[in-house]
């Protein structure tokens, strides 16, 4: 006689610790095995895209921050280099500079909080406390340089808001070597650990092709095999000036995301590097922008490489100084859409390892 | 302390057995208050963190001051909880991880229940703990929680065989069941302990039993990331501090037993430190295993339930079989020779 089994319905979020925010997947799981999930999602929505039209552009740069908030500088970056594009606005060399140092800062803390809450959703703790506290130096290097550690409204179109305070660059020199000689140390502590290996392998895995039919970006498509980053493919900003790699895996599993993950932290540091060597000792950090900014009448639309994939920025102005729509390509919530194919015939489990592994930000999710 | 349990059950041994449980309790709380204590600490220092440092000098109050906040809390019965399997839950897990503590032999003149089948006795008491997590698990009426109480159970059908039959490794060395009789067995100097001809049966016994403490990486039952908190995620105030106790009694109970079969028991690790007395030598040995389960804590991620199966079933359960193949025909030989 068969036993009668029932399916069960089962609420992931939307208080969750693995859900990294207010997120919720509703899943129907057999014993442990998922057969279906339906990812829920808005709670943390705050129509930002609405918002910005009733704001000078200027007062929109705040509003970025507030998206992506654990890369914010990025966010920042997109907004104000939509806006320059269509102005045609020169940016001075020293801002630029520094533009991209905060980048690549960022992209380093964005990573090394992924990798740290990474480790905790799989079960090992020490991780989290020791990415925290890389980034917290590096939350230090933006404090000191723009007065905020989290949402930094540093960037103004035109240039940056304030100029590098003096050693400042000095401290960010040395602090390449430092981060170097970590990873090396939590390269030995997880990277071969056996059972993390047995955890990630072969775990939430698609081809190149699903990958760019659902429009990943960023380390989800860079782990199917598909070399595309926009710093190379479509530069921006000064950074073909930068000798840099962009690290591709072909797995398309959990463990080729972390593998990328991992190597970008290096590769931002190779830049860091450079930029930093190359840094003009001095010059302007505001281009010639009018007081009042008034786009003239147009639409672009720029997309630069995020911690989590492209993220875009579409403007339609009327010539206004206010945008007339804006729109921003979120790469969370375009990675999130596989999630539902990802999880069927998954376990509870792999659910979190598999969530981690796309790398969302609920405040970009949801906007 | 043997002959009491075989003397007649007076008035007098009566007291006497009462008294000394009572001890016996203490000592295992007072050990829990501060293996937490410690563990917060070990922890700490791995991570670059401090670690309680604020309730009494150097923090040592801390544990108290949990367990005080505990049993002043709200005691919450959910609503559509089976009620009365609700609270004999923490009960029936808590009363066998103390319940073992009574067979082991702490050193020569220390041991309450000087057992025939000691063995047997841990082995099968510490099972019924894992009733008490699923009852409490189903009894809650919690999705969360009824999915860690299953993993549980299927966690102690595939741990308690390798678990049994790494020890029989022992007990074919010692030809005995008796804990006592296994310790002396191993009497005169590291190089006679059970851990170097019983190194398989050792590190099965270390994986089998960190697997039923529900310990890291196998605390697949509260995995946190996944299921919240698992089992007890209904439970709060003195409930949930039953099982959090019955967690910490059987890390005491398993470290004791690995010293008992693996480690020499109170045994000297050679004979001219004999001076020192055994109770010494057990509470280091002792406290080196405590230490390991602490230490792995922070290093390690947890495993896939459908992993840890595999290993258990396909991995231990073969090892700790070649194992007994081994020790018996090593057994045969060295009887042969002699």
């Amino acid at each position: 006689m068969a036993i009668r089994t029932e399916e069960l319905l089962l609420n992931v979020g939307p208080q969750h610790p693995s859900t990294h925010g207010v997120f919720r997947v509703v899943v129907h799981i057999d014993g442990e095995v998922i057969t279906s999930s339906d990812p829920v999602m808005g709670y943390l929505h705050r129509g930002t895209e609405k918002l910005a039209e009733n704001l000078t552009y200027t007062q929109i740069i705040p509003y970025t921050d507030r998206m992506d908030y654990v890369s914010a500088m990025t966010n920042n970056y997109v907004l104000c280099h939509a806006v320059e594009t269509l102005m045609g606005l020169e940016i001075p060399e020293r801002a630029e500079y520094l533009r991209v140092i905060v980048m690549e800062l960022q992209r380093i803390a964005s990573h090394l909080l992924w990798w740290g809450t990474y480790l905790l959703d799989i079960g090992a703790m020490s991780p989290f406390l020791f990415a925290f506290r890389d980034r917290e130096m590096i939350l230090d290097f933006f404090n000191e340089l723009c007065g905020a550690r989290l949402t930094y409204n540093y960037m103004r179109i035109g240039g940056v808001k304030w100029d590098a305070p003096e050693g400042w660059i000095e401290k960010i020199r040395n602090y390449v070597p430092y981060l170097r000689q970590q990873l090396i140390e939590y390269d030995a502590l997880v990277n071969g650990n056996e059972i993390f290996l047995a955890r990630l392998k072969g775990v939430g895995k698609y081809s190149a092709e699903d990958a760019i039919n659902y429009g990943l970006s960023g380390a989800c498509l860079r782990s199917t095999g598909v070399k595309w980053d926009l710093r190379k493919d479509r530069p921006y900003s000064i950074y073909n000036r930068f000798e840099f790699d962009v690290p591709v895996e072909t797995e398309g599993d959990c463990y080729a995301r972390y593998l990328i993950r991992f190597a970008e932290i290096s590769e931002s540091l190779k830049i860091l590097e450079q930029a930093v060597e190359q840094f003009p000792a001095e010059g302007e950090t505001m281009g010639k922008v009018p007081r009042v900014l008034r786009v003239p009448e147009g639409e672009v639309y720029v997309g630069i490489e995020s911690p989590r994939g492209e993220i875009g920025c579409h403007i339609i102005s009327k010539g206004k100084d206010k945008p007339y729509r804006l729109k921003f390509r979120r790469p969370s919530f375009v990675n999130l859409q596989i999630l539902p194919k990802l999880l069927e015939g998954e376990t509870m489990t792999n659910l979190v390892t598999i969530l981690g592994s796309i790398d969302i930000v609920v405040g970009e999710v949801d906007a | 302390m043997a002959d009491y349990v075989l003397s007649a059950f007076t008035w007098q041994n009566g007291l006497l057995f009462f008294i000394w449980t009572v001890i016996t309790l203490f000592a295992v709380l007072g050990f829990v208050t501060y293996a937490i204590y410690f563990e917060r600490k070990v922890i700490g220092w791995m991570q670059l963190r401090i670690g309680p440092n604020r309730v009494g000098p150097l923090g040592l109050l801390q544990t108290v001051a949990d367990i005080a906040k505990l049993l002043m809390k709200e005691d919450i019965i959910p609503k559509a909880a089976v009620r009365d399997l609700f609270i004999i839950a923490p009960a029936l897990t808590f009363v066998p991880s103390f319940v073992v503590i009574a067979t082991i032999p702490f050193s020569e003149s220390i041991t309450f229940a000087d057992l025939n089948i000691g063995i047997l006795y841990y082995l099968a008491l510490s099972s019924i703990s894992t009733i008490g997590i699923i009852i409490g698990s189903w009894a809650s009426n919690n999705k969360y929680s009824l999915l860690g109480g299953m993993r549980s159970a299927a966690q102690m059908i595939s741990y308690e065989i390798p678990l049994v039959l790494s020890v029989v490794g022992v007990i074919l060395m010692s030809s005995s069941l008796n804990l006592r009789v296994i310790v002396e067995g191993q009497l005169g100097g590291v190089w006679h302990w059970n851990i170097f001809p019983q190194i398989i049966g050792f590190v099965i016994f270390i994986i089998a039993a960190v697997s039923e403490l529900n310990r890291t990486p196998f605390d697949l039952p509260e995995a946190e990331s996944e299921l919240v908190a698992g089992y007890h995620v209904e439970y709060t105030g003195f409930r949930f501090a039953f099982f959090m106790l019955a967690e910490y009694v059987y890390v005491f109970a398993f470290s004791a037993m690995a010293t008992v079969l693996f480690l020499g028991g109170w045994d000297a690790p050679a004979p001219f430190l004999s001076f020192i007395p055994g109770l010494i030598w057990f509470l280091l040995k002792f406290s080196f295993f405590v230490f390991f389960l602490f230490w792995i804590r922070a290093t390690l991620p947890r495993i896939r339930v459908d992993q840890l199966m595999s290993l258990a079933w396909k991995v231990l359960l073969p090892l700790s079989l070649l194992n007994i193949l081994l020790t018996v025909f090593a057994i045969e030989i060295h009887k042969w020779i002699a």
